[in-house]
């Protein structure tokens, strides 16, 4: 296995699994579970058990090992100089368990369905662009943007809600740009952290190809797992373009002044996605724009940038839902924490974070208190 | 499934009771070297009354029951010698009262240390507690009870002493308070005026009941923080400068490092004191105070202070430091073990030149990691090397190594701190007999089952 030459000099010391100030755990599958099995310690040990024989492959070890969120927390807290490899070791153990074809039936069925259907919904591929439907959002031509939608912002009801208000947004702002609709194929980063990296790679090369023959050269992703793989894996398969967040596109046309925005009376947070956060250092662009939005009153969580709690969506839990259910799942406790602020509304800029905070604030029953909104529905409510 | 299951399931939730083999290993083991030995459970309580539940449990199925904070004594305490049920204490980390001018804190047994700290900063910044160098996730209560020292030991002792009240499960299954607690609202003692019980859980591993709540004293917290290092290369010095620098009553912790690595430490001993104050005047003052106290060791040229690179002093004042715990992957291996005595400081020239001889006969890296208790009674003495967990030879020579020191120290009139079950055993044939024979009397009478923790203080 990658890493394998690492994965002894894990102490299990712990500050993997916390904040970088202690102030509480924030590992979302050690939060889940509370066993030290699930913590990024636990893996560790478990990980190179498994590899020398001293425990085998069962339903509970592949459950540990794919309940990681490759949030990227341990990454970041961890004290010593292998922390930088820290999720890439859980993602390579995923591979040895995809090698040896022996995953929980959740994660098969996403390969199958990607690889079958070209998304994870098994949906026809002429559905990818019908969100853009009654939108002045226009197919890739040789406008200056591709933008990219992804996966949940295509096909999941709540995801196409952001995208279309995204998409309206980027018109009104005057920005050169064109979707590829039933041509967009899956980015892969769910993929390649589940641990298939030939199917990765496949799609990878597939959009690298695509977007190379269309003579794209930007691209503005609505989804940070987008984003992530992008921006950090295809410059290594040949896929070098000049990759943004819709909120580093959007931040500077914000504080330019140039669009009119009516006052907002609300109270807000932000939750940070890992994939827009720790995995790629944005954490500004989103407070940017949010701050100026007139009669916004901006609150922090607790835990926020570097030490923000994942939603539990990340590392294919969004679709393998293995973090899901219970009181303490990831989404439930991040949406307690939103609502400690006081706030009534909390921010995302990732449809996959919008989706399961949503379901948090429906299962804890606070759809009076608190609402989820992509910051793009903000800001296309701000302008009327 | 079997019935022991299903009424453990019955009491914490079948979400947080385990027999399956990913959790067996991982309890089995901890980060130290240690032979590892498998639980056939693992719970998570949330409540005093589960463990209750859960010992009662115990009692009737003649079961093990071991209690675990975060597991990182390094010295197998936590390992379930005789299988039974690991009880992992985390989910029982609720601090339940800060009592702001009396300066105590209430909290669950498995409250971590980090948690505290933080839980400090945030709502009562003019309180602080005695931190350990322990990774943050090291809970309040194991650290009690294996009377951990932190930083602030050096001012006030052991953490055990700045206990003040107890919740305890007994091995019998009652649900006991200890000190002012028993009789009082107020957690300000965990003994005196009482006679006090608290001895009879602090220093004992669990094998006298579970601590479900800890009383533990807060000290006021000053505005400024700072750190001075005095470099000598004679060892036989360093006891002198403690006695001089103890003697100001200036400082909060005095800390004393030795390592081979970089070059610029090699054959020095760095006695590192700490200073806190509210002003720069009070700071200045004390800084005074004690470079007048160290200034004949300058005159006669056997010391001076070292000038602190501003890069290395955020890591000095950091708490806990993180590079005591980056010391496990010196080798690139992930572990290190000490051992590490309590003594008196006048012994440090023998135990240095000991650790140094040590790390030649088995080759293996060190650091000499000291901390000095109460004022310069006592100290401890860590004797620490580096290993590599892929490799099985260093583990060897780093076990053999610690075996000898382990010899060593009882010669020179050290006593074992958190010691391994070889060394309990030891340590138990060695002592007063009369002392022995009252340990058993108290184990066999609060444990008559011998459920709790066995093999740790076991008095045949």
């Amino acid at each position: 296995m990658k890493y394998e030459d690492i994965v002894h000099r894990c102490f299990r010391c712990g500050y993997c699994k916390l904040t970088g100030d202690y102030y509480d755990f924030n590992c979302p599958a050690y939060r889940k579970f509370m066993f030290e099995t699930y913590s990024p310690g636990g893996r560790m040990w478990l990980i190179r058990a498994w590899l020398n024989g001293e425990i085998k492959n069962s339903e509970r070890f592949q459950e540990i090992i794919y309940s990681c969120a490759t949030c990227a927390n341990c990454v970041e807290h961890c004290v010593f100089t292998f922390s930088e490899d820290l999720v890439n070791i859980f993602i390579a153990a995923r591979g040895e368990l995809v090698n040896k074809g022996i995953i929980p039936p959740t994660v098969r069925d996403y390969f199958k369905n990607i690889s079958i259907s070209g998304n994870p919904y098994k949906e026809p591929a002429e559905e990818r662009g019908k969100w853009a439907e009654g939108t002045p959002v226009e197919e890739y031509k040789d406008q200056e943007y591709l933008f990219y939608i992804g996966d949940v912002g295509s096909y999941d009801e709540r995801g196409k809600k952001i995208a279309r208000a995204m998409g309206n947004l980027l018109i009104k702002t005057g920005l050169s740009m064109g979707i590829l609709a039933d041509k967009e194929n899956s980015d892969g980063n769910e993929v390649r952290t589940l641990g298939e990296d030939g199917l990765f790679k496949y799609l990878a090369e597939t959009n690298i190809s695509l977007f190379k023959e269309k003579g794209i050269k930007k691209i503005i992703t609505l989804d940070p797992h987008a984003f992530n793989a992008f921006k950090n894996d295809y410059p290594d398969l040949g896929g070098e373009f000049e990759v943004y967040h819709y909120t580093q596109i959007l931040a500077p046309l914000m504080e330019s002044g140039k669009m009119t925005l009516k006052d907002l009376k609300l109270r807000i947070t932000y939750h940070d996605p890992c994939y827009l956060g720790r995995h790629n250092g944005e954490y500004d662009a989103p407070r940017r724009i949010l701050r100026s939005i007139p009669g916004i009153e901006f609150v922090e969580m607790e835990q926020n940038r570097e030490n923000a709690f994942c939603c539990g969506g990340g590392g294919g839990n969004f679709f393998t839902d293995i973090l899901g259910g219970g009181e303490d799942s990831p989404n439930r406790i991040r949406v307690r924490q939103a609502l400690d602020t006081g706030a009534n509304i909390i921010a995302v800029a990732c449809p996959q974070c919008a989706k399961m905070l949503d379901d948090a604030v429906k299962v804890e029953e606070l759809e009076d208190r608190i609402e989820v909104l992509d910051i793009a529905e903000i800001v296309a409510k701000a302008m009327g | 499934m079997s019935d022991i299951y299903n009424a453990l399931a019955g009491i914490v939730g079948e979400n947080y009771v385990s027999y399956q083999p990913e959790e067996l290993f991982f309890y089995a083991r901890d980060p130290g070297l240690m032979p590892a030995n498998s639980p056939d459970y693992v719970v998570l309580p949330k409540t005093s009354l589960e463990i209750q539940e859960i010992v009662r449990l115990a009692n009737r199925e003649k079961i093990s029951i071991v209690p675990m904070g975060a597991g990182l004594a390094l010295t197998g305490l936590v390992i379930p010698l005789k299988g039974g049920i690991v009880v992992d204490m985390k989910r029982m980390n609720k601090i339940i009262k800060v009592d702001e001018r009396a300066r105590y804190v209430i909290v669950e047994g498995g409250t971590s240390q980090g948690f505290l700290k933080s839980y400090l900063e945030k709502n009562y910044p003019r309180l602080r507690h005695s931190i350990p160098d322990a990774p943050p996730a090291a809970t309040i209560a194991s650290n009690v009870i294996i009377h951990g020292q932190g930083r602030l030991t050096q001012q006030y002792g052991f953490n055990s002493d700045m206990v003040s009240g107890l919740e305890v499960v007994l091995p019998s299954g009652e649900i006991c308070n200890i000190g002012s607690p028993s009789i009082s609202p107020d957690w300000f003692s965990k003994g005196a005026p009482l006679p006090d019980l608290s001895g009879l859980f602090l220093g004992w591993f669990g094998t006298t009941g579970i601590v479900t709540k800890v009383g533990l004293k807060l000290y006021p917290k000053k505005k400024i923080r700072d750190v001075e290092i005095f470099v000598t290369d004679n060892e036989d010095l360093v006891p002198d400068m403690i006695y001089e620098i103890t003697h100001t009553e200036m400082v909060e912790d005095v800390l004393i490092f030795s390592q081979p690595l970089p070059m610029m430490f090699k054959d020095n001993h760095h006695v590192s004191f700490y200073l806190t104050g509210d002003t720069d005047e009070e700071i200045e003052f004390k800084r005074k105070i004690i470079w007048n106290a160290l200034d004949g060791f300058i005159r006669n040229k056997d010391g001076g202070f070292m000038s602190i690179p501003p890069a290395m002093k955020p890591s000095l004042l950091e708490m806990p430091q993180t590079s005591a715990s980056r010391l496990a992957d010196v080798k690139k291996g992930g572990g290190f073990e000490y051992s590490g005595p309590i003594i008196t400081v006048e012994k440090y020239p023998e135990c240095s030149r000991k650790l140094v001889e040590m790390s030649s006969k088995y080759n293996l890296a060190y650091s000499g990691m000291v901390r000095i208790i109460d004022g310069g009674h006592c100290m401890m003495f860590g004797f620490a090397f580096t290993f590599n967990r892929a490799d099985p030879d260093m583990m060897d020579r780093t076990r053999n190594a610690l075996e000898e020191i382990s010899e060593y120290v009882l010669k020179i009139g050290g006593v074992y701190w958190k010691p391994t079950v070889a060394e309990q055993k030891v340590a138990i044939e060695r002592m007063d007999p009369n002392t022995r024979y009252l340990m058993k009397m108290i184990k066999d009478s609060l444990d008559p089952n011998g459920i709790m923790n066995p093999g740790n203080w076991e008095v045949n």
